[in-house]
């Protein structure tokens, strides 16, 4: 039974060699163009005239063609024969050209999850470079943006190190382990927090605002933030518990800690307000709406000068926090505190990508 | 300076401050929560400005301003009193000075 296909767009077959699959499929979906009328596969049209490169591929098509056409007009009129066979080549071509597109989608959507999950580890090691530029209108010179990204990957590094270390601490705990073992990993574990506040002091005289924003951080980590940095009391209250059994010198020690931590950070905050209020001052000063104010911002870019010394302000009570409870605790209740907190940033990360992956997921 | 040893010697807790500095004010409120009330030098309106500054520097405080005295001696800037203050030590050295209402 020989069919003949005029579409070029179907795969290369022998012209004239019965394909039974694809026939079958374009029988039945023509069938039912036809109204539901009956199915004979000289119903099956030869093309119209007008595609002469489907006719010619070899020199077959002559018998079939003939034969087709010959049982064809003696059942339908030549003009609505052609009606039809245009239209089943449009049929045709709309089924293709719309999986052609259906195709298209799907690589696209592919396409799309994989920059996502690359932005992701992007994100993660934190290249907000672009971002950057857009949010400052002052433009900040390559130099400093090359600074804040330097940082941003010494942090990645830092947090890699923070992990090892946290996940070091919880093995040693677990089991065995001597005094001087311990202090050794305690004192590490302290180092490398105050490596952290360096590095930040370094990236604050480059871009103030991005430490202050807590950019290098995740969205959760951020939700707590205190001038760039979590607030010493606040931790002070998570550990707590962590580091009992404690003898009554020491309980009274770390309460006395936590108070004094309130009252500086309190003194601390409210300077920043002062800060804030002298700022907004500056930038209002004069005609609001002249549409001239350099004098304005040459004033508040010198107040901005302050807020670094904010932010280095608040990393020093960070550290003098730590460094207290390190002369206040034993070593085993040190390390046992530094893994708490260690974990407690890890459960604020995963918190975060755990956001940010229900928020992409489709509703 | 003769000035900044007379005014720095007063009695009480002394503290040299710019009244453009946010840390100066910071500093002073943290004294206002211990119930101290510190004598205040703006230096700014000081003709002197300069050289106050200057000497500050030169008798050991790490920034001109806040700078803190207790007694006559110097306890540092922002940063040594946050220190002293974390670790317990600052309450004890103005106990004497403590004069605010609770």
């Amino acid at each position: 039974m020989n069919t003949t296909t005029s579409s070029h767009f179907v795969p290369p077959t022998r012209f004239g060699i019965y394909d039974p699959l694809n026939q079958i499929g374009t029988m039945w979906e023509e069938s039912f163009k036809n109204n539901g009328g009956f199915y004979t596969p000289n119903s099956i049209i030869i093309p119209t005239n007008e595609k002469p490169d489907s006719l010619s591929e070899d020199g077959t098509e002559g018998t079939p063609h003939k034969f087709d056409q010959e049982a064809s007009t003696s059942r339908h009129p030549d003009k609505t024969q052609r009606r039809l066979a245009q239209n089943r080549e449009a049929a045709r071509k709309s089924r293709l050209r719309k999986k052609a597109y259906v195709q298209q989608l799907e690589t696209s959507r592919l396409k799309l999850i994989h920059l996502e999950q690359e932005l992701d580890r992007a994100r993660q090691q934190g290249f907000y470079a672009s971002n950057r530029v857009d949010t400052n209108p002052l433009g900040f010179s390559d130099n400093m943006n090359s600074g804040i990204v330097a940082f941003e990957m010494e942090y990645g590094h830092w947090v890699k190190e923070q992990n090892r270390q946290i996940h070091e601490l919880r093995t040693v705990l677990n089991g065995q382990v001597s005094d001087v073992e311990l202090r050794l990993l305690v004192d590490n574990a302290m180092k490398h927090y105050f490596q952290l506040y360096r590095m930040k002091s370094a990236a604050a005289k480059l871009d103030v605002f991005y430490i202050m924003s807590g950019m290098w951080k995740t969205s959760a980590e951020r939700f707590f933030l205190w001038i760039g940095g979590f607030r010493p009391s606040e931790l002070l209250k998570v550990l707590l518990p962590h580091f009992d059994p404690m003898m009554d010198q020491q309980v009274l020690d770390v309460c006395n800690l936590r108070q004094s931590c309130q009252q500086a950070e309190d003194a601390v905050s409210q300077g920043m307000e002062k800060l804030q209020h002298t700022l907004a001052e500056s930038v209002a000063a004069g005609e609001l709406g002249e549409g001239s104010y350099v004098p304005q911002i040459t004033c508040a870019m010198e107040r901005l000068e302050a807020l670094v010394s904010f932010v280095n302000q608040a990393d020093h009570l960070r550290h003098e926090t730590l460094q207290q409870m390190h002369r206040i605790l034993t070593t085993r209740q040190a390390a046992r505190g530094l893994l708490a907190l260690g974990e407690y940033f890890q459960r604020l990360r995963a918190l975060s990508s755990s956001w940010e992956t229900r928020q992409r997921e489709p509703t | 300076m003769d000035k900044v040893m007379r005014m720095s010697s007063e009695r009480g807790v002394v503290i040299f401050t710019k009244s453009s500095c946010c840390l100066c004010y910071a500093v002073q409120i943290l004294f206002r929560d211990l119930r101290v009330q510190p004598t205040i030098y703006d230096i700014e309106t000081d003709p002197d400005c300069r050289e106050i500054e200057k000497a500050l520097l030169r008798i050991g405080c790490s920034t001109a301003v806040p700078a803190v005295f207790v007694g006559g001696k110097l306890v540092g800037s922002t940063n040594e009193v946050m220190s002293l203050h974390l670790s317990g030590s600052l309450v004890p050295l103005i106990k004497p000075y403590q004069s605010l209402p609770y």
